[in-house]
């Protein structure tokens, strides 16, 4: 087991990329909060883009390695000591047995994700190494646990280096600015209301976690009624109950739901959401039409695989 | 005469994106066992002509939330496909459902609110027990937890307020009836729904296929074990 929680954080999980195909049964996908930080962590180590990674949220956290490993960590909103010494973001590196891996929360974002080479073979439910509690598919990760690590070809500090350049990152910011396409319950809020979803900014609440976000700001009333007969539901989606306060739906959101919705989260803007910091940051929601998400989509799946190598041994600097 | 927005809100069906990945269906308002039985004919539709690109869809009480992945297919062919779907559906398509018996242990520390609910309706629990078992039951739609349906169809006479303050710790298996509804817990869970009984059964194992015990446009009928009891 290669790596033990000295220190586990407030959120801290095992996740890949869901699973599929029983919303229908009232069992949620699960799966990554930031698909981009968790994806791009996964390309810096070479593997497959469902493998799975430690989810690490809003607190400190501590490791022990217990063997060699090519790892990469990508997110926002810590900061990555080796043994002390503090590590890039965002770029993959070498570990040795022994080494302590520290997690330092620090202001900017609220997750980050770490690969392994080889990929985390924890235990699969349905055909997912996603972590779903509430389901008793798994649990948080606390301090004693060990993780394992799946075999990997990568197996020197010269597979270490390769890392996702900044442009190509999400553009996480204390101001965040998410393209949101209305509906499908848009037309049930009044105009001022509708009006004040795209002018006003909002804040994220502490009350929120792997489930949803729950949202503050000006209060949307509804022109009708507020209850819905439930209704399936996807991740990004926004329900106003009758409170006029928005919860925005994350991997481990109810399946349905009988609250109306204003609007739904474009998957690429999906992680800035996740990575806005309760009480901190501002949201403000742009419109966007779905084939102009479409085309966002495509483009911030392709940045996941632009990584690059510095012609020199990066090593020899640090 | 000018249609008011109101109006709008009332023409079904009507389809509306959910993002860039997903469609939603909205058949009707209303929930009646007729309207359910379209969302499952729609349901048996989309299985027999799958759609590539299209990851999987949810059925409720009167909507069918249909997910893809658009990078494979491109929202206004999910949506011609979905109607095409519906328009071939037929009112009285008989959709072939499965029939689930659940076991059911009622009343004593099975079924701690079976004598309330009794007395708030001036029944003997036997009777209670007897309207329980006697409906056959309909999964309208599955949600909430992990293998929890909504089950249409309870004896009305039956309808029980829920509890004022829900309990922290609800058993799985437990049976229970809220208002107008009955269901059963599928995990251990808090709850505020009277509970009759209990069930030995998994509705919920992660562990190995099938995962649920049941899908949604099931029929159920409860059996109580313990009949002679009352």
């Amino acid at each position: 087991m290669p790596l033990f929680v000295e220190n586990a954080s407030l959120i801290m999980s095992l996740q890949d990329l869901g699973r599929f195909g029983f919303m229908r049964f009232g069992l949620p996908e699960s799966g990554p909060m930031d698909w981009r930080a968790f994806g791009s962590a996964n390309r810096l180590v070479d593997n497959p883009p469902d493998s799975a990674c430690l989810e690490v949220g809003f607190t400190d956290a501590s490791l022990r390695l217990e063997k060699d490993a090519l790892f990469a960590i990508c997110g926002v909103g810590y900061q990555i000591y080796l043994n002390g010494r503090q590590m890039p973001l965002w770029m993959s590196f070498w570990v040795q047995k022994g080494d302590r891996l520290d997690f330092e929360k620090t202001p900017g974002g609220n997750w980050v994700y770490l690969a392994a080479a080889g990929g985390i073979s924890s235990q699969v439910w349905m055909g997912s190494r996603s972590v779903y509690p509430k389901g008793g598919l798994g649990r948080l990760l606390q301090r004693g646990d060990r993780i394992p690590i799946g075999e990997s070809t990568h197996q020197s500090r010269w597979d270490a280096g390769w890392f996702i350049p900044q442009a190509n990152r999400p553009a996480y910011d204390r101001d965040v600015s998410a393209g949101v396409i209305p509906g499908p319950h848009y037309e049930r809020f009044t105009d001022e209301a509708q009006a004040a979803f795209w002018q006003q900014k909002f804040k994220v609440t502490s009350r929120s976690d792997r489930m949803g976000y729950r949202l503050q700001g000006e209060n949307l009333a509804h022109r009708t009624g507020v209850d819905l007969l439930s209704q399936g539901m996807v991740m990004g989606e926004i329900q106003v109950p009758s409170d006029g306060q928005p919860i925005v739906m994350m991997p481990d959101h109810p399946t349905t739901g009988g609250y109306t919705s204003i609007g739904t989260i474009c998957r690429p803007d999906l992680p800035l959401i996740a990575q806005a910091q309760p009480g901190i940051s501002e949201i403000n929601f742009v419109k966007i039409n779905p084939n102009d998400a479409r085309d966002r989509l495509i483009k911030a799946t392709n940045d996941i695989d632009k990584i690059e190598k510095p012609q020199e041994d990066i090593w020899t600097h640090l | 005469m000018k249609r008011t927005i109101t109006d709008e809100l009332k023409m079904f069906p009507r389809f509306n994106p959910v993002g860039e990945s997903a469609i939603l269906l909205e058949i009707d308002e209303e929930l009646s066992l007729e309207i359910n039985r379209r969302v499952y004919a729609l349901d048996t539709c989309i299985q027999a002509n799958p759609l590539r690109g299209v990851r999987e869809w949810v059925p409720a009480y009167s909507s069918m939330l249909v997910i893809f992945d658009p990078l494979l297919v491109g929202i206004s062919e999910v949506k011609s496909w979905l109607k095409n779907c519906l328009e071939n559906v037929s009112d009285n398509e008989v959709q072939k459902a499965k029939k689930v018996v659940i076991p059911v242990h009622y009343g004593g520390e099975n079924g701690p609110d079976l004598n309330h609910v009794a007395s708030y309706h001036h029944l003997s629990p036997g009777e209670v027990v007897r309207r329980h078992t006697a409906q056959t039951y309909h999964v309208g739609m599955m949600g909430f937890t992990p293998g929890f349906a909504y089950l249409l169809g309870l004896d009305l006479s039956l309808a029980t307020p829920r509890l004022k303050s829900p309990r922290t710790n609800v058993p799985a298996g437990s049976v229970g009836i809220a208002g107008g509804q009955t269901g059963i817990y599928p995990l251990e869970s808090p709850g505020g729904w009277q509970l009759i009984g209990r069930t030995d059964l998994a509705l919920f194992n992660p562990d190995q296929p099938p995962y649920f015990l049941l899908a949604p446009g099931d029929e159920v009928q409860f059996k109580a074990i313990n009949m002679g009891a009352f």
